[in-house]
């Protein structure tokens, strides 16, 4: 494969496109409500009105507007755009003769609503666009010409220091700067290096990375193809949690398709550079969302972390250097490489760079994935974009991070969303989960439903994690049975602080988050659980007996 | 770190029984070749547990010392890494399985009233399995379908939006005598 074969594909595609492109949402999400059928049934129906050489019927992955979802949008040539929403296996006939100029009761949403207008896409620019199980697509919209670039125009130096520039940070959740992990695997001494994807995305309300695999899996292959090229590495792995079922099937089909085309394996555009790109099936641990853990689970042993240093950039998987980034990071790259580090880095705020997807779920309007640019106010996301908490209630606070992170009150959230604002406030970016929660959640059962997730996945190793969050679950559960004293509470805060200083992995340390972060904010909901201890002292107040 | 394994050989009784289990089913065939696509390969120990449970339903004990014998594993090794994840089961499924997502998007929309109506109705907790085998509730982490939640997988189908009320007629036609 050459850059010109490449082109000529791509133009191929570009000039067999048709009038009209109705594209329908086939990700986890919208099959759910039988979009798969109703693709089924648009082809059907383009074929009996005889408009297929007018039409094309395209399976796209996710719109990101889930919540509205099944999803099916209509592209016409001369520019206009349309959609449609909670559109069901019935509706095709409707849409199709809507095409004629026919009328139409389907629900009709705006392209314009302030969900997708406040986008800035770069991760998701072709989510809902491009047919993911359909490499041309990718082709058509200028894909692979960031690795063909790569591979021809730059080396190692000038990669890395592209991804320093761009101030690309890890979108795995602590924001460890790309350019220096990348040029710390490139520097580590060893004649074999790896190259591994972080799809265990387990933070349950987050599903960033499942889009991102599902609608578009191209993207990721080709940052992780040029992240090899960066850093001497030949072979992958990418790592997805068994409960994505669909984002496996898709990579496995876009590998396919890109070792058929020359793109991956051996000799790619000619050049002596070889990548091999192997799926790894993760089995259902959170802990291996943690990067040794997961190399440990890619060896087939049990998902338990080590402690580092070493770091996996110096001694990773079977003790060579490995290179580990989240999906979403490895999807930000080949952008990087097309548009420049300056391009890049004019999105976002001075220590956040570029864009951030978010899932915004809970209680609020407009459910689904958006990516935004970073430092935009929470407020933004949560009222205009998310259109505030459904049912006449009020937002009571926005969660992110999950297990690892915190709630951030109403009251700031004028907070600009980035990694350093979000840490002040004693949350996490996280990997992308934004749950909104409204007047009707309590606090201390959310802190009690984190807590116990982190007692079952903790997976033992180091005693903090594995015996502290029981006891910290009981005194949860305690607390919300009303059978808890002051002295209780504060053993309770005692415990966190034991926990977050001395476990091994950042499951154990930031476990507590969610108890520190929700009795900052909402003491009170804890403190009218309590019950008066022996001594009679009044419920919360200061100077009561000290825990032991 | 290569393990070996103490007594693998003919004449070892539990490893004679295993192999004349084994002998007798195709299943095992099948995955004797995945193992042999990974070249017995000891860190494909997780692919060939996925598809074990994938032609067995769930992993029991005899199936796990078939993959020990023939990865050349110790059985504790194999038996620790079955149980280390949540996706193995050791235990039999029921006819029907009904999974409750339990992510933060769906517990904070009410999935922890859809379990418990399911549990009231199955008289099982979450996890277990009917007495007479026929249904499986079980709650997961996240399906990362958050965006319609509170979702729910019935037989491997995910549903969207589910309420108690939806839940427990699904789960009423399966309920019913055949």
């Amino acid at each position: 494969m050459q850059l010109d074969e490449l082109k000529a594909i791509a133009e191929k595609k570009k000039a067999s496109a048709k009038k009209v492109c109705l594209r329908t949402c086939l990700s986890a999400g919208c099959i759910s409500s039988q979009s798969d059928v109703l693709h089924k049934n648009l082809a059907t129906e383009v074929k009996a009105a005889g408009l297929e050489n007018d039409v094309e019927v395209r399976r796209v992955g996710c719109m990101g507007f889930c919540g509205q979802g099944p999803l099916v949008g209509v592209d016409h040539k001369e520019g206009k755009e349309e959609l449609f929403e909670f559109v069901k296996p019935d509706d095709a006939k409707a849409i199709v003769s809507h095409l004629k100029g026919g009328a139409c009761d389907v629900q009709k949403g705006d392209p314009q609503h302030p969900f997708f207008a406040k986008q800035v896409k770069i991760v998701r620019a072709n989510g809902g666009i491009v047919d993911p199980e359909n490499i041309e697509d990718y082709l058509a919209i200028g894909g692979y010409q960031a690795l063909h670039h790569a591979l021809t125009e730059m080396n190692s130096e000038s990669i890395i220091d592209t991804i320093t520039k761009s101030g690309l940070r890890g979108r795995g959740g602590a924001g460890f700067p790309s350019g220096i992990k990348w040029g710390t695997v490139a520097k580590s001494p060893g004649a074999k290096k790896y190259v591994v994807c972080n799809g265990d995305e387990g933070d349950p309300g987050a599903f960033m990375d499942r889009s991102v695999l599902e609608s578009d899996p191209h993207l990721v292959l080709e940052g992780m193809a040029i992240a090899a090229h960066a850093v001497g590495a030949d072979q992958g792995f990418l790592y997805v949690r068994a409960e994505y079922p669909l984002a496996i099937s898709r990579l496995q089909i876009a590998i396919k398709q890109a070792k058929a085309l020359g793109l991956l394996g051996s000799g790619i555009f000619e050049t002596p550079f070889n990548f091999n790109v192997d799926i790894r099936i993760g089995a259902g641990a959170f802990v291996c969302g943690e990067e040794t853990a997961l190399l440990a689970s890619i060896e087939g042993e049990r998902g338990m972390p080590r402690p580092r240093p070493p770091f996996p950039a110096v001694k990773g998987l079977w003790g060579c250097p490995t290179l580990l980034n989240n999906v979403e990071t490895f999807a930000n790259i080949s952008a990087i490489i097309n548009k420049g580090a300056d391009w890049y880095a004019s999105f976002g705020t001075e220590k956040s760079k570029g864009t951030k997807v978010f899932a915004l779920t809970g209680k609020i309007k407009n459910n689904g994935l958006i990516e935004v640019p970073m430092g935009i106010p929470l407020r933004q996301i949560v009222e205009e974009m998310g259109g505030g908490a459904p049912d006449g209630h009020s937002v009571k606070s926005v969660q992110t991070g999950g297990p690892s992170g915190g709630c951030i009150p109403a009251e700031h959230l004028d907070t600009p969303v980035d990694y350093e604002s979000l840490g002040k406030l004693g949350s996490i970016m996280g990997s992308g989960g934004m749950v909104v929660m409204d007047d009707t959640t309590n606090m201390v059962e959310i802190a009690k439903f984190y807590m116990e997730f982190c007692m079952d996945e903790s997976c033992g190793k180091c005693i903090p994690c594995r015996a502290g969050t029981v006891q910290m679950f009981h005194l949860l559960e305690k607390i919300t049975q009303r059978k808890a004293t002051k002295r209780d509470l504060d053993k309770l805060e005692e415990l966190c602080d034991m926990v977050k200083n001395t476990s091994l992995c950042g499951l154990g340390q930031t476990a507590p988050n969610p108890i520190q972060s929700t009795l900052r904010f909402f003491r009170s909901e804890y403190e009218a659980l309590l019950q008066p201890d022996a001594t009679g002292a009044p419920v919360g107040a200061n100077g009561t007996a000290k825990a032991h | 770190m290569s393990a070996t394994l103490s007594h693998p050989n003919p004449g070892n009784a539990k490893y004679d029984r295993v192999m004349k289990v084994a002998a007798g089913d195709k299943r095992f065939k099948i995955l004797e070749v995945t193992m042999k696509k990974n070249q017995f390969r000891h860190d494909s120990l997780i692919e060939v547990l996925h598809k074990a449970q994938e032609l067995f339903g769930y992993l029991e004990d005899d199936l796990l010392r078939f993959v020990a014998y023939k990865l050349k594993l110790p059985p504790s090794r194999v038996y620790g890494v079955a149980t280390f994840y949540h996706f193995f089961s050791l235990k039999p499924q029921g006819k029907h399985t009904c999974v409750v997502c339990m992510g933060t998007a769906c517990y904070v929309k009410g999935a922890d009233k859809v379990v418990e109506a399911l549990q009231n109705k199955l008289k099982v907790k979450s996890g277990e399995t009917t007495p007479d085998g026929n249904v499986s509730l079980l709650t997961a982490r996240c399906i990362g379908a958050c965006g319609i939640a509170p979702a729910v997988t019935y037989d491997g189908q995910v549903s969207p939006k589910q309420t108690p009320e939806q839940a427990l007629e699904k789960i009423g036609q399966w309920l019913q005598p055949a």
